[in-house]
């Protein structure tokens, strides 16, 4: 019978995600309901409980895409895909204000430029300090800071061993969980309560997965203007890091 | 008709991301340069124009509507299939550099936003948008 049923449920697995996001979700936000007042938004209990079972995933199946690994659950994927999120995302900007757009448009291009070369900074400073002395290494451990692709591509670009690769994706990973789980927790501190700070975190912080659920779990009216900007942080980080930002440590190093 | 907001929501972000990728290759790198941004851009406008303005009122902003809710589902399920066995196996180095990155950003956030517009507007997120 249980065999029956996994077959269904894998037969229509993209169903059975649905099925069990919103399970996940109503669950969350009767936690934040009950034992938080609602002061815990219910969006942030599901995202986090998305990670604890994308860590239990892991740790299951010895894969690298969390639950989703798990065959009956594989329509968690597609769901979570690149393809339904940016589908999403987009739809988030029916009813965006363009006057707070054009308002905040600077600032945002600033921030984009300033977060790639401050992440950047942070992990290319992290890497000399744990002993690594070749340029090329500490690039991609410093474009790993900016995002999990702008790692790769960059390492990639200019021939890094594929153990710095490597640890530069687990650097980008740690920094997009990062962001979706502490993004709630700073907003207050950090003035992210309005389109205009929104537009300046998106650019800052880069990772657009990390971005959407931060502010998801913040506040829903602020993603478009986040995912705004942190869809172009990756485009312009792979532009900085292989050329301009390699070169300076090049200089730097020798 | 609902399916016209689906395909006009399909379009934007089709050309959107055709354009990121012309704009990834014409600066020469291999990712795709504001794709989903320019979608957003393309979908603000298009939502303004006349002809695209009447059907959306006539029903088929419903079918923009219901994927602007499917988001935060949507970003669960992204949580659910990250790698965060990855991120933790990279070990300190790869802990340390996600973590500054993260608390650097963080702090610049207030110092590049705009003094006086805190508080304005989006302060209260109304209930139907909190529905998932």
């Amino acid at each position: 019978m249980i065999e029956t049923l996994l077959a269904v449920l894998s037969k229509n697995a993209l169903i059975t995600a649905f099925t069990v996001v919103g399970s996940i979700i109503w669950i969350s936000y009767w936690i934040s309901d009950k034992f938080s007042a609602g002061r815990i938004h219910g969006s942030a209990i599901a995202i986090t409980t998305g990670l604890v079972l994308a860590y239990f995933g892991g740790v299951h199946t010895g894969g690298s895409h969390g639950i989703a690994d798990i065959q009956w659950l594989s329509g968690i994927g597609l769901m979570g895909g690149g393809m339904l999120r940016d589908f999403a995302i987009v739809a988030t900007a029916f009813g965006v204000n363009l006057d707070e757009l054009k308002h905040a448009g600077a600032r945002g291009v600033i921030s984009i430029l300033l977060g790639v070369l401050v992440s950047f900074t942070a992990g290319a400073a992290l890497a000399v300090a744990f002993g690594y002395r070749d340029a090329i290494s500490i690039t991609t451990i410093g474009a790993g800071a900016a995002t999990y692709i702008v790692g790769p591509v960059t390492g990639s670009a200019i021939g890094a061993t594929s153990d710095v690769i490597a640890l530069s994706v687990a650097a980008g990973l740690v920094k997009s969980i990062l962001v979706m789980t502490c993004t709630p927790l700073v907003a207050k501190f950090i003035g992210l309560n309005n389109p205009s700070s929104a537009l300046v975190f998106g650019g800052l912080m880069g990772t657009t997965s990390g971005v959407a659920a931060g502010l998801a779990a913040t506040d829903p009216k602020l993603v478009p203007y986040g995912a705004m900007t942190a869809t172009f942080y990756t485009g312009v980080g792979c532009l900085l890091a292989p050329s301009v930002l390699y070169l300076a440590v090049k200089v730097i190093m020798e | 008709m609902i399916i016209y907001g689906v395909a006009l929501l399909g379009m934007c972000l089709l050309i959107g991301v055709f354009l990121g990728e012309l704009l990834g290759q014409i600066i020469g790198v291999q990712a795709n340069v504001g794709g989903v941004g320019i979608s957003m851009l393309l979908l603000i406008f298009l939502s303004h124009w006349g002809p695209v303005k009447e059907k959306l009122a006539d029903g088929a902003a419903g079918g923009v509507l219901f994927w602007n809710a499917m988001y935060i589902p949507i970003v669960v399920a992204m949580a659910a299939k990250q790698n965060v066995i990855g991120a933790l196996s990279g070990g300190w180095l790869a802990v340390l550099a996600g973590t500054t990155a993260v608390v650097l950003s963080f702090a610049l956030v207030p110092l590049l936003s705009q003094p006086g517009t805190q508080d304005k507007g989006t302060q209260k997120a109304t209930p139907e948008s909190d529905n998932p």
